[in-house]
């Protein structure tokens, strides 16, 4: 029996390491490659620790293999070979203690670069989400919010809060306090692709967390707090958006969509909202009289 | 001296009959008394944590079959509480957010904690440092006792208490904020059905249990430090009491912070006070909130806690596996220091990891950085100790009885929990993880996979030092056979859903195109979950047929060398016939210069006739 059980425990980890193998072509892995820079960087760093604690997983559980198979051997009636009396080794201590030591060090510090530019925000990238900004001929001046919409979340759905148009037909700016001239969705952010975007992340309610899986960005919203959340959508498409941090019964159910739009798509999806809140259910242009 | 030769009988294999004037039940007949016996509190404990794991067990089976069949009717029990679930047998959404709530309040507060702290610490801490009793006796009766006021208002927060506890709707108006219990949705009444009166249950509870464990750390401090025999140094106390020694300086930093904020945020509940409630939020359309609060500042006391607790869930299965292993194996535990040091450093830097549970938060990002580089090196000790258990087996001859086999699944487990804890330390790989069932999977390889299996290994092992018997060993190994196939295919397959961006808490995950695909491997988990549930009955038979028909145990049937195994089994009232004199550390088997293959603590050393020393070469 004692040879069931000692196979028993090596075979497991085998069993795990095929499963994990075989787990992609089951779709039981990531959505897909990340569809953001950042999300790049951080399947990258997933990788990284994966391919690390994969060595570790193997490496302590073939050892574990090892010692189950001989102490068993040493139990046979024919055995000679005497128990291992010793209280332990000052020498592998110190080994088993500074290589982990060191490789850890390591996936701590290499992490730092990635979590500050996601979150940090002297780290953002300013000069991109301007350029947009640029580019969708926003009428800015430089002490006015980056963001392009307002997200507030609630019990249980997504408000977007978009900055409108002036008069001419500019974008205007996000303004903290909504304006007449905003524009409004409900589950729905429409932000232009290929370009770091921020949004100003709030909550009307209780906690919730706004997860976009493809693009790999999580952030909570928490009331009281505006966040500033950014991201880079490299393809033009739709994205689902969930909530991510209980927040009620129908938490499951907070199902919105991201959709990533050229800046012209974008822009013309705004137009549609504009002309929508501002259709006053007159199909024709009131004559001027003098005809 | 030689009267203490005898106190180590010859164990398992001495077949007295039963009438050998021994009651080997007495500790079990007075479980329902208000006894102040240690022992008997243990083993109170036990029990009372056994039907727990089964209640608690009975809940994750309920969130499980919503996951695999979702909104298909709860075979069973949906008939039994369809009173209840308004949708004729459904889990409704309510009902599925008390479930994961209840599940780990359950578990956490009535089961892994007090199992650990609660009967194993009170059965093992007096008898292995060879005390009578512990410092406070009453206090440790009055730590169990107010168990069952716990359980009575986590029975209410699940909603049985009906209209009279004011919990509105059954159980689908249970306590549904989660474990963590997250303002504001658990501050404001009006943020759903499980925030009203089941709340309220559910801190009450949660307070009480508090005042439990605060009892049982003092006691335990105090009876370690003051009460240890003659010769029972620091260095040579069995590292299941250094870890509840630990454990218990945890307890007594950790818990007035929890203590302190669950009133706050009862306050808040009850009183209308603003701790953790901003102003102006409109949550259901009620009038706006007055506020001036932080609901962050909830996040960080709970964790200030709650991240210690998860230490305190681990840390004692760790010395107990390190005393198990090496009795099994027949062989010294590998680097005893280096175990009580890597002890202590998990303890001490888990007060300053609990940052980790809130990188998503909205903290500030600098934090975030600090944390996760605290959270890693934490891997540190835990890897060391990992080490030292296998380098424990290394070079012994393993004995693959149930005791072993649990303790080898300790390992195995705890090293996947271990390293499935580096993924959510680093932070940017947690901005994805957070919140999915990778982080379930990574707590539920810690929490079941490794402390559970150490229980039911401690069960094992102590179990003839309880009730003068042995537990059936076939049975043990059926049990841990179906437990450790249920369990790991449950729990492993979480960590691809987690990868796959299932997120956790979810009434119903296929509700998004992209989960749609994961029902199949839901069911499997779901299968083998309730393979998993069921062995349990294995478990508590067992437990109850061997209390009375097992093989008669005598007093040191492992052939180990703790101190309690020089008391008879199970002990009397002051636990020891001879006061035990400690001669040596817990650990010496397998010794060449001695005849037997271990050297109890008790037993004084043998004086030799000294052999003729070589001629000094000069």
């Amino acid at each position: 029996m004692k040879w069931f059980w000692c196979v028993f425990f090596a075979f497991w980890p085998l069993v795990a390491v095929v499963l994990c193998a075989i787990a992609p072509s089951m779709g039981w892995w990531l959505p897909g490659p990340a569809a953001s820079p950042l999300g790049h960087r951080i399947d990258d760093l997933f990788y990284m620790i994966l391919v690390i604690t994969t060595i570790t997983f193997v490496g302590t559980q073939v050892g574990l293999a090892y010692v189950l198979f001989t102490g068993a051997r040493r139990t046979d009636p024919d055995v000679q070979e005497k128990t291992w009396f010793s209280h332990g080794s000052h020498e592998l201590e110190v080994i088993w203690s500074t290589v982990p030591a060191l490789v850890l060090l390591f996936i701590a510090l290499y992490q730092l670069n990635v979590w500050a530019e996601y979150r940090v925000k002297d780290a953002f990238p300013k000069k991109d989400m301007e350029s947009v900004l640029a580019r969708l001929h926003q009428k800015r001046t430089a002490r006015d919010s980056i963001a392009l919409a307002e997200v507030t979340a609630r019990q249980f759905e997504w408000r977007i809060r978009y900055p409108g148009f002036d008069a001419e037909g500019n974008l205007l700016p996000l303004q903290e306090d909504p304006q007449p001239t905003d524009l409004y969705a409900v589950n729905d952010l429409h932000l232009p692709a290929n370009a770091p975007v921020m949004i100003n992340l709030k909550t009307q309610d209780v906690q919730h967390s706004f997860f976009l899986p493809d693009l790999r960005v999580k952030q909570d919203a928490v009331p009281g707090l505006v966040i500033p959340v950014w991201f880079e959508a490299e393809h033009i498409r739709s994205y689902p958006l969930l909530c991510a941090e209980l927040c009620g019964w129908g938490h499951y159910k907070m199902k919105a969509r991201f959709v990533a739009e050229s800046d012209a798509g974008f822009l013309n999806y705004l137009r549609n909202l504009h002309s929508q809140q501002n259709y006053d259910g007159v199909q024709q242009k009131a004559d001027d009289g003098d005809e | 001296m030689s009267s203490i030769a005898i106190t180590h009988d010859a164990g398992a294999q001495s077949h007295q009959p039963a009438e050998d004037g021994i009651d080997r039940l007495a500790l079990l007949k007075q479980v329902y008394k208000f006894s102040t016996d240690h022992k008997v509190i243990g083993i109170q404990f036990l029990l009372f944590n056994l039907v727990m794991l089964m209640v608690g067990g009975a809940l994750a089976l309920g969130v499980r079959w919503q996951l695999a069949f979702p909104w298909e009717q709860v075979p069973i029990f949906g008939h039994l509480v369809a009173k209840n679930i308004s949708m004729g047998g459904q889990i409704s959404p309510e009902f599925y957010t008390m479930l994961f709530t209840m599940h780990a309040s359950v578990m956490i507060w009535l089961v892994i904690i007090p199992v650990l702290a609660g009967a194993f610490g009170n059965f093992l801490i007096p008898l292995m440092i060879g005390a009578d009793d512990m410092a406070f006796p009453l206090l440790n009766a009055l730590s169990f006792w107010l168990m069952l006021p716990t359980a009575f208002f986590f029975a209410m927060a699940l909603g049985l208490g009906g209209e009279l506890s004011g919990v509105r709707g059954g159980m689908d108006g249970g306590s549904a904020q989660g474990w963590t219990s997250y303002p504001v949705l658990s501050a404001l009444k009006q943020a759903s059905p499980g925030s009203e009166a089941g709340q309220f249950w559910w801190l009450m509870a949660v307070n009480c249990v508090g005042v439990s464990s605060m009892m049982g750390s003092v006691n335990y401090m105090t009876t370690i430090i003051n009460m240890r025999a003659p010769g029972m140094t620091l260095f040579r106390m069995p590292l299941t009491i250094w870890s509840m020694f630990i454990t218990a300086i945890l307890q007594a930093f950790a818990l007035p912070v929890l203590t302190a904020t669950g009133f706050m945020l009862m306050m808040d509940n009850t009183l209308g006070t603003c701790f953790f409630v901003p102003s102006g939020l409109v949550v259901n359309n009620a009038e706006p909130t007055l506020g001036g609060g932080q609901s962050l500042l909830w996040q960080h006391l709970f964790w200030f806690y709650s991240h210690p607790a998860v230490y305190i869930m681990v840390l004692p299965a760790m010395g107990m596996v390190s005393d198990m292993l090496s009795c099994t194996c027949r062989r010294p535990i590998f680097g005893y220091k280096p175990m009580v040091y890597s002890l202590a450093a998990i303890a001490g830097l888990g007060f300053i990891v609990w940052g980790h549970h809130m990188f998503i938060s909205g903290m500030n990002p600098a934090l975030g950085m600090t944390f996760m580089v605290s959270t890693i090196m934490i891997a540190l000790p835990s890897a060391v100790k990992v080490f030292n258990w296998i380098g424990t087996i290394w070079g012994g001859r393993p004995e693959f009885n149930c005791v072993f086999l649990n303790c080898v699944a300790f390992v195995s487990m705890f090293i996947v929990g271990g390293l499935s804890g580096i993924f959510m330390a680093a932070v940017p790989v947690d901005i994805y993880i957070h919140d999915t069932y990778f982080i379930v999977a990574h707590f539920h390889y810690v929490l079941f996979g490794a402390t559970l299996f150490c229980v039911f290994g401690g069960i094992h092992f102590w179990f003839p030092k309880m009730f003068g018997r042995l537990m059936n060993e076939t049975w043990g190994k059926i049990h841990f056979f179906l437990t450790f196939i249920g369990f790991n295919g449950t729990f492993f397959p979480m960590h691809l859903l987690g990868i796959a961006g299932m997120p956790r808490r979810y009434a119903d995950p296929y509700l998004h195109p992209y989960l749609e695909h994961l029902l199949p491997l839901n069911q499997f988990m779901t299968i083998c979950a309730i393979i998993m549930g069921f062995a349990q009955f294995i478990l508590i038979g067992n437990f109850l047929w061997s209390c009375l028909y097992g093989k008669i145990a005598g007093r040191n049937p492992w052939r180990a060398n703790g101190l309690e195994w020089s008391a008879p089994s199970p002990p009397g009232h002051g636990n020891f016939d001879i006061p035990p004199i400690v001669y040596r550390g817990p650990y010496e088997y397998s010794d060449p210069d001695h005849d037997s293959d271990f050297w109890p603590q008790w037993e004084p050393p043998v004086v030799r006739p000294k052999k003729p020393e070589p001629p000094a070469d000069q």
